[in-house]
């Protein structure tokens, strides 16, 4: 199988490979798929409190070039995005980005679970903090 | 040679005798395929044009040229493995081969017993054709295979009943190169009056096989993985003590002593002759230099990468095979960073299952740990000079994705990645 050339420029140059302090309450981390099915990928991002602008995103995967690729593209694409935009990504828009052939759709999936991921742990931090900050008054 | 035909020849021997530069890409799937020798289309080339004959034809010398060449060949297989040339019988290759061998057995031996005996790691060919005959009526019981690859043959000696008529158990395996016992399971199935297969595709050629010291009956035997042909193969089946015999799969004109009817493949039949004569003369060095390549492409990579294991036993292995896991790194994406050489992974993240080898797991290896794996096959063509090329590549590529992998980091972090709850299991 041959891949498309935005998978391997994807695969050979990765945007925004790293971490971020995942304690910290401004940094929502997703961490989705299984090492026994062959895909692990860990999405973070880093919010703007008061814009709820997704200011910085880091991402490390375990995976095939396409997962990498996927989730690579998916850091690109939810950067300077609110957090309402980013979760309006679909996987399919990743396929058609990546020209991902059928038996790599699941590794779109599992970038679009990761952006939500990391979007439900931020907001859940969030949540968490308020009541806190209510009672502080 | 009259035949007006350019033979590659300057390239083969240019790989051989560069020892420092390395021609990309390189090759390193030869449990796949191997490349045909050149000597061996040397040999098969008249076979197209000026000896065209059909080798059943009698009464012309065209017929006769093409009955010499494949009795020439049948002798130089029978040689190899310790046959006499009655016992081979020529099809299109190993799958057919197992084919014949395993319903050939089974139809022929039905009176007397419906019990088959085989291994879960043994190739497809077998597996199915055994599922298949599952079908029909048959038991079929299939082993597991030890931590090392190996079948148990106390385990053997339990699954044989008064029923089993046919025990198919490969010589060398596909993936991870691992050589079963085959002389002490001959010698176990002709002290019980069982017949016994091998599927020797990977061996022949390769380690020495003697059909008589081994106590085979009946061995599957294939041109494309000993530097012939593709698309044809034998069968080797016995004569004497005992006589085996095979019902046909393919009816016809009655060719090959009617166990396999059809037209003889002349020019592949030659090359696999050739092919195999060949591998006879070279085989004590060159099984010594491929294990010699094989364990410098080993001791290079895992003396510079941690946490990197060996599938299957070191000890009862082919000499050219490598397969190693790669933890923390995903098998088709280092196969993406290391695209200027053909190896092959036991991750199947392409499959629509999503299964990864079959043979790695009933070794007992994780599933994460068969997703990273990589078999090396490194054959006649291979220098050392490639080997270190492959190792270098394969310990760059290791090291950068391992720095991308968010397990490689939780391991760092001292996390047991078996206590992770994945939010993919429950798939």
């Amino acid at each position: 199988m041959s891949y498309s050339d935005k998978v391997i420029d994807h695969y050979n140059n990765p945007r925004n490979v790293g971490s971020m302090d995942k304690g910290s309450t401004d940094v929502g981390t997703g961490l989705v798929g299984a090492p026994e099915c062959g895909d692990v990928m860990k999405l973070q991002i880093k919010v703007n409190p008061t814009t709820n602008v997704i200011e910085d995103a880091k991402f490390k995967t375990f995976g095939c070039g396409s997962a990498i690729a996927s989730s690579s593209l998916a850091t690109e694409w939810v950067k300077g995005k609110t957090v309402d935009e980013a979760l309006a990504i679909k996987n399919m828009d990743i396929v058609k980005e990546l020209s991902l052939p059928p038996v790599k759709i699941h590794c779109s999936v599992l970038a679009e679970d990761a952006i939500r991921a990391a979007i439900g742990d931020w907001k859940k931090k969030q949540e968490s903090t308020k009541p806190v900050a209510a009672e502080a008054r | 040679m009259s035949t007006d035909v350019k033979i590659p020849q300057a390239e083969t021997q240019a790989l051989h005798t560069n020892g420092k530069g390395v021609k990309l890409p390189i090759y390193m799937d030869n449990h796949a395929t191997t490349q045909m020798d050149p000597r061996v289309l040397e040999e098969m080339l008249p076979y197209f044009i000026e000896k065209f004959g059909n080798a059943a034809s009698r009464n012309h010398s065209f017929g006769w040229a093409a009955e010499e060449g494949v009795e020439t060949a049948r002798e130089r297989i029978a040689k190899l493995v310790g046959a006499t040339t009655k016992e081979i019988i020529f099809t299109s290759g190993a799958t057919e081969s197992d084919n014949l061998a395993i319903k050939g057995v089974a139809e022929m031996y039905r009176e007397k017993g419906n019990h088959i005996i085989t291994a879960v790691t043994e190739h497809k060919a077998v597996l199915d054709t055994c599922k298949r005959l599952e079908k029909y009526g048959y038991r079929v019981t299939y082993m597991p295979v030890q931590k090392d690859g190996l079948i148990d043959l106390d385990d053997l000696k339990r699954a044989i009943d008064d029923k089993t008529i046919l025990v198919t158990i490969m010589a060398a395996n596909n993936e991870i190169g691992v050589l079963q016992p085959v002389a002490e399971i001959g010698k176990l199935c002709r002290e019980r009056g069982v017949i016994f297969h091998t599927d020797a595709v990977q061996a022949i050629g390769k380690i020495p096989v003697d059909v008589n010291k081994q106590n085979i009956d009946v061995m599957s035997i294939t041109g494309h993985k000993l530097y012939g042909p593709k698309g044809v193969g034998a069968l080797y089946v016995r004569r004497k003590n005992p006589r085996v015999q095979l019902s046909a799969l393919i009816d016809g004109g009655g060719h090959e002593r009617g166990m396999r009817s059809g037209t003889l493949n002349v020019p592949g039949i030659v090359g696999l002759g050739k092919a195999c004569s060949l591998a006879q003369e070279e085989l004590p060095q060159e099984s010594c230099r491929l294990a010699g390549l094989r364990n410098r492409l080993r001791d290079r990579i895992m003396n510079r990468l941690d946490e990197t294991y060996i599938n299957g036993s070191t000890e009862h292995r082919l000499p050219g095979n490598l397969n190693i896991s790669f933890a923390y790194v995903e098998g088709e994406s280092l196969l993406m960073g290391i695209n200027d050489i053909a190896v092959s992974s036991g991750s199947a993240c392409t499959s629509a299952t999503l299964e990864p080898s079959y043979v790695l797991k009933a070794l007992g290896t994780g599933d994460d740990l068969a997703h990273s794996s990589i078999r090396f096959g490194i054959g006649r063509f291979n220098t050392e000079a490639e080997v270190d090329y492959v190792a270098d590549r394969v310990i760059e590529t290791v090291e950068r994705l391992r720095e991308l992998s968010p397990l490689y980091e939780m391991a760092k972090e001292g996390i047991n990645l078996k206590d992770v709850k994945w939010a993919g299991e429950a798939h």
